[in-house]
């Protein structure tokens, strides 16, 4: 057996903020609602991880999930966007403020109907951002129609049955390229908390797609995202654990059964392995693999599909200057007189 | 005798043959002799072999702007032959290939008809089978140019400028090319009785000083001396060459000391994604800005709405194009300004400004920023494909040297003298808030941005009170916008009855318009809008003449519409005079319209 020694949780972070300053205001979402238990776990995340909230901007669309970023870290800016929009403002957000820690919070309407395009691009230029979807395959605000990862033959809380093939995102991210893929469930702390905090560190687009039951419209008997089919079929592939590069924390575990990936900022995710599944989380094609096949199992497994350390973002693609672009003076990107006369020379 | 320094050459060439060089070479020498002209490129939507004309207008003049009648063309192209010939001005010239297999009872007996042997004269210059075609091209350059009496050594150093980056037997070629066909024209001359030819030009001093630039062009190099540092996106005729000018001249001219870019540019997959990303630009204060055209302006609306609501600056260039849907996505119009004007649900007002010149590109390039800044919203830039795409010649633009106005946007450093901020306060007094960029590193600074109802504190409200009061301060923000905006340009000697007004691209033909309303002993005074709200200088232009014509490039009078909404109880005789056959206006019906109503207006 391998022993994580748990990290001891100071009262304050390393930037001197303890956990109530990352919280936001009350939620308005129902009583039980699995999104509220993911802000909780986002708000773990930003305080261990020692974010400053200032850099922080949380990013969303529209549908119950979008609402989310006001219910944490109110120490920050935020931009509650259009429906299915949020991964391109959040592009130009992040381009324009490099230094912006870029936090998206999306639904499954929000990403696999409406926005499935700007996902999709948004994962093929690796933007730099978390991407949560908080995906509870309902159309709350609207009540409760079926969305496009609700799985066929799920059956609505009005009896009507889910007549259409279901989009999984992780397949889809994986497929585009996307180096951080991970599955969790909104009641899963010990699991999300970790992803979180190694997407924050992720250099590129971090898909967490999290199934988070509807409490109000997708809690009942036939439905494939109820919080008693999760718990069923729940399938943990690994026990995660998150070390931070200010943290000095001993591992001990036996050869094999412990994997420690040490991410860009120099923190170590550690991954324990906990199904029988022999999965490698650095082999895209596996993880795929994998997924098609539980697919069909009828099974949820969730966990780290897919981690690519190397990741190079958008700004590296860009070839993007150090100082934010929103910063920049007259002198700085006001190119010279001589410049100016050497082009007007050509329309003479 | 000659006619000298006044003429339209009109070119027509199959669409991808090449032509686009040699007709440069021809307008550019024209310029270089110092002679006012306008090139006007009339294409279809399509890659390679549909028809396509190119249109020189020579005017000593200075009227540059599109003349309908053609007085020499030169006619390669089979497939519109029979057009071609028809559309010449009796008297006219007709350069036709003689290889081209058509009745030669087509031609008229009313024009000069030239027949060049254009194969005969290319297989003597190359044995290569893909270089016939281009040398074609530059034959009837050499023909033209002989004919006409364009200045030789101008013309082979705009040949050399043309195919500088080309290796020197290229260049070679093209100018043996040139020299062939106008050794056939000076032989062809000697066979005609009358030794000169009815059209030629003569070297003036009316250029300098002057450069000649499409508008989209010199919108990409405004932005590049206005400090934008955001552009994404998604390519549609005619705005592409905007963005793709800008990707040029920012890879040349804006990395830092590291050689790291000083900007970014997105290509998106479809154009509400680039307004998208530009608002998410916009909002931590970057410089950001998309240009497009109408089907994409209709995609963008929804975003739009959101920016007058939320009060996230950003720029949009529309380079109008014909609609309604595709339409004539090659065509020239000033059809979005109705739509623009309140694009989005709700009520919406959006801000235009509206270029007349490559020089208005430049400098409103620069405008678009600061006004979007200073307003807090998004601001549309109305250029069209005439004038975006089309050769115009216009004032050398001025190094920019003024500072950048980033509106009301307030730091950590003056977030701590302050005791409070609320991001939509109007505090003073102009329906302008304060706003903080994302990033500051205060605790007054974070703010939640949101389409949805918020009040003054950014908060999420649906009351009712605080929506209506909301919307009242917007609506007092664009009050004070009359004043931010460019102010109209006015032309009024004395008091003229009548007043004619226009905007954009339709300016280039008024010089010529006022000129021949004059010689028709019409006096009328002129107004240029160049920007959307209306500023107070045009409610008195209005009030003060009996009657207003507006002319424009609309079937609807949109421009007149947005006039008479405003200033319909104060003047009832605003009329329009409106052209909106997809190509660009022209004087002379312009003028014949309003001498028209003229003649009604005073018989009634």
């Amino acid at each position: 057996m391998s022993e994580v020694t748990p990290p001891k949780i100071p009262p304050a972070n390393t930037i001197g903020l303890s956990r109530p300053d990352y919280i936001g205001s009350a939620s308005t979402l129902c009583t039980g609602c699995g999104h509220d238990s993911i802000t909780n776990h986002i708000i773990s995340a930003l305080f261990q991880s020692g974010i400053n909230p200032y850099d922080l901007a949380k990013m969303s669309g529209i549908g119950c999930s979008s609402k989310t970023p006001a219910y944490f870290s109110n120490k920050s800016f935020a931009f509650n966007s259009v429906h299915g929009r949020m991964p391109t403002v959040s592009t130009g957000a992040k381009l324009g403020n490099r230094q912006l820690k870029m936090i998206g919070i999306s639904g499954d309407g929000d990403t696999a109907s409406i926005g499935i395009g700007t996902f999709i691009h948004m994962l093929r230029r690796n933007l730099p951002i978390v991407y949560i979807i908080e995906n509870n395959g309902v159309y709350g605000l609207t009540k409760g129609q079926f969305s496009a990862t609700s799985e066929k033959g799920a059956k609505q809380k009005s009896g009507n049955i889910n007549q259409f093939e279901n989009i999984d995102l992780c397949t889809l991210a994986l497929e585009l390229g996307c180096n951080f893929v991970a599955r969790s469930f909104s009641g899963d702390a010990k699991q999300l908390v970790p992803l979180i905090e190694s997407a924050l560190q992720h250099n590129g687009s971090a898909v967490i797609d999290v199934i988070s039951p509807c409490v109000t419209f997708n809690n009942h008997e036939g439905s494939t995202k109820s919080y008693d089919m999760i718990k069923e079929h729940n399938l943990r592939l690994q026990e995660l654990g998150f070390i931070h590069s200010f943290e000095d924390i001993k591992v001990d575990y036996s050869e094999g059964e412990l994997q420690e990936v040490t991410l860009p900022d120099g923190s170590t995710l550690t991954l324990k392995k906990l199904s029988q599944e022999e999965h490698d989380f650095k082999n895209r094609f596996s993880a795929i693999e994998l997924l098609n096949q539980y697919k069909h199992k009828n099974q949820l497994l969730t966990g780290l599909f897919y981690l690519n350390t190397e990741s190079q973002g958008l700004l590296d693609t860009l070839n993007l200057c150090e100082k934010p672009l929103a910063q920049l003076n007259e002198k700085e990107i006001r190119p010279t007189i001589e410049s100016f006369e050497e082009i007007l020379k050509n329309f003479i | 005798m000659p006619i000298v320094n006044d003429f339209v050459l009109n070119v027509a060439t199959v669409n991808g043959s090449g032509s686009q060089s040699s007709n440069n070479i021809i307008l550019k020498t024209l310029f270089r002799m110092g002679i006012p002209v306008g090139g006007k490129n009339l294409f279809p939507s399509n890659i390679a072999g549909l028809p396509t004309w190119f249109s020189i207008r020579v005017s000593e003049k200075g009227y540059t702007g599109r003349k309908k009648d053609n007085d020499i063309t030169v006619a390669m192209n089979l497939q519109t032959i029979a057009q071609d010939i028809q559309e010449l001005k009796p008297q006219g010239v007709l350069i036709f290939n003689d290889d081209l297999k058509f009745d030669r009872i087509l031609l008229r007996k009313d024009t000069l008809n030239i027949p060049v042997p254009f194969r005969s004269i290319v297989d003597g210059l190359t044995k290569a089978i893909k270089l016939k075609k281009f040398l074609t091209n530059m034959v009837y350059v050499g023909v033209v140019a002989e004919l006409m009496g364009l200045d030789m050594k101008n013309l082979k150093t705009c040949a050399k400028d043309q195919f500088g980056n080309k290796n020197s037997s290229i260049l070679e070629d093209n100018m043996k090319a040139i020299d062939a066909g106008a050794a056939w024209a000076r032989e062809w001359l000697n066979t005609q009785d009358e030794a000169t030819f009815p059209y030629q030009v003569k070297a003036l001093n009316k250029t300098q000083g002057q450069i000649l630039i499409d508008g989209n062009t010199a919108a990409a190099l405004g932005l590049i001396y206005g400090g934008c540092t955001f552009v994404s996106w998604y390519p549609i005729t005619p705005s592409s060459s905007l963005a793709e000018a800008f990707s040029s001249f920012a890879e040349k001219y804006r990395q830092d000391e590291q050689g790291k870019n000083t900007y970014a540019v997105v290509q998106a997959e479809d154009e509400l994604s680039a307004i998208g990303m530009v608002l998410g630009a916009g909002w931590t204060g970057a410089r950001a800005m998309t240009a497009t055209s109408g089907p994409g302006i209709s995609l963008m609306s929804e975003f739009a709405g959101y920016s007058y609501y939320a009060e996230i600056p950003a720029v949009i260039w529309d380079i109008q194009r014909a609609g309604p849907s595709t339409g004539l996505p090659t065509r020239t119009s000033q059809g979005d300004i109705s739509f623009v004007a309140n694009l989005s649900h709700g009520d919406t007002k959006q801000v235009m400004l509206f270029p007349a010149s490559p020089s208005e590109c430049f400098e409103f390039a620069q405008t678009a920023f600061d006004v979007a800044d200073r307003l807090q919203t998004i601001v549309f830039v109305m250029s069209d494909l005439d004038l975006g795409m089309n050769f115009w010649m216009d004032k050398k633009f001025q190094y920019p040297t003024k500072a950048f106005d980033r509106g009301k946007t307030l730091s950590a450093s003056d977030l701590e003298k302050r005791k409070e901020f609320h991001r939509y306060e109007d505090s003073d007094g102009d329906g302008i808030p304060y706003r903080t960029l994302p990033g500051t590193q205060h605790p007054l600074a974070p703010f939640f941005t949101r389409g949805s109802g918020h009040d003054e504190k950014a908060r999420y409200t649906e009351s009712s009170e605080t929506y209506e009061r909301v919307l009242l301060r917007l609506k007092k923000k664009w009050e004070t916008a009359r004043q931010v905006v460019p102010a109209p340009i006015v032309h009024s000697s004395k008091d003229n009855e009548v007043g004619v007004i226009t905007y954009g691209s339709t300016d280039v033909i008024m010089k010529e318009v006022m000129d021949q309303l004059i010689a028709q002993d019409l006096q009328a005074d002129y107004l240029r809008i160049r920007a959307y709200p209306f500023h107070p200088d045009i409610q008195k232009f209005i009030q003060n003449h009996k009657r207003i014509y507006v002319v424009e490039q609309n079937r609807d009078g949109q421009m007149k519409g947005l006039l008479t909404q405003e200033y319909g109880a104060l003047n009832p005789n605003i009329h329009s005079v409106l052209h909106f056959d997809g190509l660009p206006i022209y004087a002379d019906a312009v003028c014949k319209n309003i001498q028209e109503q003229e003649k009604g207006a005073l018989h009634v």
